[in-house]
């Protein structure tokens, strides 16, 4: 008897079938955008008095409106934010040892800010203000704070908080307990230490 | 020479297409990977901003999503025109975000309680003054922890418009 052989299943459709899954999966889903500005809001407020903070360790950035910026209340183009923001948080005029500042690099002004730890921008807005424009400050004051982390944590791990970050990230759920990811989390907090993100908004007014 | 005769009718071979299911395949699994299915549907406009200073999201189950923006063109009618509030799939005023938030927190793992992040989706367009009322109710929540939802670009040519 001659061995036959089994008949070919007909794949002409395959393409069809697929095109069919592809075109439902097309139209169904949509990319959802999964990165933003991660940001903490503070606990209520209780009614105690806020502890007292020198006039010159503040920060005051204002948008009114119409979208203008008035940085410490002088008129600013947005563009010239982060570079105002990282010269004020570098400042480092603290003199006393309580305050002094050993890895600033700013100019020292007495006038600014004492440290980095104490130096707290204030962002207050209007209620007219467009969303975009108030993102972008926000972007553009955090960028400050980047800035500065990424200098501060090369000069100490030869690394960039950036790329630490991303380490810490993408670090494998299953490994979290070796010593290599607590090095990595304590150089991170390290450096955060160093310029911690002090960024206030204001309570918003009454209306 | 009858040999030879075939290969002397003018017709084109035709093309071979059995690859193509698996040119089609692959777009399937990209689509299929890269894409997520959204949980709500959108009635709000809700074209995001940018912003270069972004980070990763965390797990999705730890996310709980709020929509700002003016109603989409179908729901002009019922809401108006000005801002207002998506939670889950319906406009609802400010008041609902924190029982909206205690339900959503309420309903996800132990673990995962102290982790959920709000994702604020806003409308670029939208002002300020609605999303400092969800910041003020968020508080009240203790919902702390927030992300300004937005694509990775420059911020600065968002405002050129």
């Amino acid at each position: 008897m001659a061995r036959r052989s089994a008949p070919e299943v007909n794949a002409g459709s395959m393409a069809d079938i697929a095109f069919l899954l592809l075109i439902f999966f097309l139209v169904t889903t949509t990319i959802e955008v999964d990165s933003g500005i991660a940001s903490k809001l503070p606990p209520p407020l209780e009614d105690e008095e806020p502890p007292p903070i020198k006039e010159k360790n503040i920060f005051q950035v204002v948008v009114n409106s119409e979208n203008r910026l008035l940085v410490e209340d002088a008129d600013m183009n947005i563009g010239k934010l982060t570079e105002a923001a990282v010269k004020f948080l570098d400042n480092g005029g603290g003199t006393d040892p309580r305050n002094a500042c050993s890895y600033c690099r700013g100019d020292k002004d007495p006038e600014s800010s004492d440290n980095p730890k104490k130096a707290i921008i204030s962002l207050v807005n209007d209620r007219q203000t467009s969303y975009k424009m108030y993102l972008a400050v926000t972007n553009e004051l955090v960028r400050a704070y980047a800035i500065l982390r990424d200098r501060e944590s090369k000069r100490l791990y030869n690394e960039t908080y950036e790329s630490m970050m991303d380490r810490l990230n993408n670090w494998p759920a299953t490994e979290t307990d070796t010593p290599e990811y607590e090095e990595l989390e304590d150089r991170i907090d390290k450096v955060r230490d160093l310029f911690p993100r002090n960024l206030s908004e204001a309570e918003p007014q009454k209306r | 020479m009858s040999k030879f005769k075939k290969k002397k009718s003018g017709e084109l071979p035709a093309v071979n297409t059995a690859s193509l299911p698996d040119i089609v395949f692959m777009l399937l699994f990209f689509f299929m990977v890269a894409t997520v299915m959204r949980d709500d549907e959108l009635q709000v406009e809700n074209k995001l901003p940018k912003a270069n200073q972004v980070e990763k999201l965390a797990e999705k189950k730890k996310i709980v999503t709020i929509y700002i923006g003016s109603p989409s063109t179908a729901f002009q009618k019922q809401y108006g025109v000005s801002e207002v509030i998506q939670l889950g799939d319906k406009i609802s005023p400010v008041t609902d975000v924190q029982t909206y938030v205690n339900t959503k927190r309420n309903e996800m793992d132990e673990d995962d309680k102290d982790a959920m992040t709000v994702s604020l989706k806003v409308d670029q367009k939208a002002q300020v003054g609605i999303l400092t009322d969800v910041k003020q109710e968020l508080r009240e929540a203790m919902a702390l922890k927030i992300s300004y939802t937005s694509l990775n670009g420059d911020p600065l040519k968002n405002l050129k418009k």
